[in-house]
């Protein structure tokens, strides 16, 4: 009974320390929510409001009708959507290769390929941007979608779950008389669909948020992405507290809906990136 | 004599588009970077190459002697060091408790705490930039609460940083948490009940069963999170503009200050070169550490 009593003790106790350490973590979200719900200046009282006292979507409209937001949006759609179809493709044909077909140095490649993980990404941006400046590509599209179009760990990604597929399966297949690429279209791809979904929200969700590269290789205000055209905004913008907190909601929204709609397969595919063999 | 380029092996067809995208744009500017290093790639030789210069070892003996870069260094060793460790903490302890045995709606908790990890870094750091503020944020108004006077967070020198740390640890925590309680869930319950038998009170079943069969993950965790530290730039960048006085100015930031505002190219590879080798030197040392303490 004693024990039972005070396990009770510590589940509540347990609870309550999540629960505090839910409200901790969405109380800037929250907070984003409700000031860029604010009349202007409204944020700047003190003690600062919790909830907008009159709610207003004066700064969306603003955003939208003379700041050009919907360009932005359109931009970063359109960026990670291209960067999640390209890579996708190119990054399950090798990550099944380095899997289940044979050639020769192939395990050294794959090392290799691991261990240059530990590059850091700023290191190649000087001559890569030289680069597409001698190949036309700064302030284009093609400048922020080329570099993400394979990446290691998405080959990592797909390599680690192809494993999986049983030898005999694709064996199997072979004596039928189908053809390397018909296997993969046919047979592995769909077999792979589970991962395929989880590289796709890692690869959008990144391309989204990143911030870096395309603030370097986009010089002209219309190609913004979002994160970058913010990021300016804030230069023009930062008394307006109310309005930038609209932008930083419109920013955060979608990535946080496509989160929720596909959480399963982005935990699993953090969990699967992370046991290395 | 059909196509004699044409190779045999089918799986050349498969790895050949992702391994010529990596070698092009990222091997070659790589091993590009330190060519560029060694040379004076300025905004003259921007514009005609013929000005570029080769110069050996001159941008690095120049990197030694400037000051501006020793505080780059020292500002990512302090965001590295101390934010690496608190933020590696915070997710094992967030880990620890929504794994505990006894809560129920893990699965909620989970994702609610996992959330800033898929926002944007550049809207949160705006957003945090008010919850900042020295007059009417919100971090100031709860220590008036408690009866602190207010601190001005991003504009005092000594703040700067911390409160850089505290955002990047909010942000970033539920990432290696999701590790930790893969990690914790694939720890054998037959090793705790081993322990209960023994005696084992709660502390002694967490230091001698969990942190020892949690190393593997530990060392993941550091390695992952350490790699990324080093490339601290949004958050300043937007927050602080590496200010009030150089103090979040951090080695990335340099890099794209030196490269990308001044077309210091030359110097800037200079600074990314060496802020590779550093991640080097820290994944090798920390691999060597942990091989040794499992």
């Amino acid at each position: 009974m004693t024990v039972f009593s005070g396990n009770r003790i510590k589940a509540l106790l347990l609870h309550l320390a999540l629960v505090a350490a839910a409200l901790v973590t969405l109380f800037p979200l929250f907070w984003m929510v409700s000031v860029s719900l604010m009349p202007s200046a409204e944020a700047n009282r003190f003690p600062p409001p919790l909830l907008p006292e009159s709610p207003t979507l004066e700064h969306y409209r603003i955003l939208f009708s003379r700041l050009s937001l919907a360009t932005y949006l359109l931009n970063s759609t359109l960026i990670a959507a291209l960067v999640t179809a390209l890579s996708l493709l190119i990054n399950s044909l090798a990550g099944y290769a380095f899997a289940k077909l044979r050639f020769r140095g192939r395990d050294r490649l794959f090392r290799l390929l691991l261990a240059s993980m530990v590059i850091p990404a700023q290191v190649a941006m000087l001559p890569l941007f030289l680069m597409l400046k001698e190949m036309g590509l700064v302030n284009t599209y093609g400048g922020v979608i080329v570099p993400g179009m394979a990446s290691i760990f998405g080959i990592f990604l797909i390599r680690q779950y192809a494993l999986s597929i049983p030898d005999s399966l694709l064996d199997a297949a072979r004596i039928d008389g189908a053809g390397e690429f018909r296997i993969y279209r046919t047979l592995v791809l769909p077999l792979c669909k589970p991962i395929l979904v989880t590289l796709a929200i890692f690869t959008f969700l990144g391309a989204w948020n990143d911030f870096m590269w395309p603030l370097i290789i986009l010089t002209e205000n219309d190609l913004y992405t979002l994160p970058v055209a913010l990021a300016n905004l804030l230069g023009e913008h930062a008394q307006d507290a109310e309005l930038m907190m609209a932008g930083s909601v419109l920013t955060v929204l979608p990535v946080i809906l496509l989160f929720f709609a596909l959480q399963k397969y982005y935990i699993e595919g953090l969990v699967l990136g992370s046991v290395k063999e | 004599m059909k196509n004699a380029m044409l190779p045999a092996n089918p799986a050349f067809w498969f790895v050949a588009p992702a391994l010529v995208l990596i070698a092009v744009f990222f091997f070659l500017p790589a091993a590009a970077s330190l060519f560029l290093s060694f040379t004076d790639f300025d905004i003259y030789a921007l514009g005609d190459l013929e000005r570029l210069r080769f110069v050996a070892l001159e941008n690095y003996l120049r990197l030694l002697r400037d000051p501006l870069f020793w505080t780059a260094l020292k500002n990512t060793l302090y965001f590295v060091l101390i934010g690496g460790p608190l933020s590696v903490a915070v997710s094992l302890g967030a880990a620890l408790l929504v794994n505990h045995r006894l809560v129920r709606f893990k699965g909620l908790f989970r994702s609610l705490l996992f959330l800033p990890v898929v926002t944007t870094l550049v809207a949160i750091a705006v957003v945090w930039r008010y919850l900042y503020h020295p007059r009417h944020g919100f971090l100031n108004y709860l220590l008036g609460q408690f009866g602190l006077g207010p601190v001005d967070w991003l504009g005092d020198p000594d703040w700067a940083m911390p409160a850089i740390i505290l955002m990047a640890i909010w942000k970033n925590f539920g990432f290696n948490m999701i590790i930790f309680i893969a990690g914790l869930q694939s720890i054998p319950t037959r090793l705790y009940e081993a322990a209960v038998i023994d005696g084992a009170n709660a502390w002694r079943q967490f230091r001698h069963v969990t942190l020892p069969m949690l190393a593997p993950t530990f060392v993941f965790v550091t390695v992952i999170t350490m790699i990324g530290y080093f490339q601290l730039f949004a958050e300043p960048y937007v927050m602080t503009q590496g200010g009030p006085a150089n103090s979040t100015l951090s080695v990335a930031l340099l890099m794209f200050q030196e490269g990308f505002r001044w077309w210091n190219l030359g110097y800037a590879a200079a600074v990314a070169f060496t802020l590779f080798l550093i991640v080097l030197a820290g994944t090798l040392l920390q691999l060597r550490l942990r091989r040794g303490a499992i």
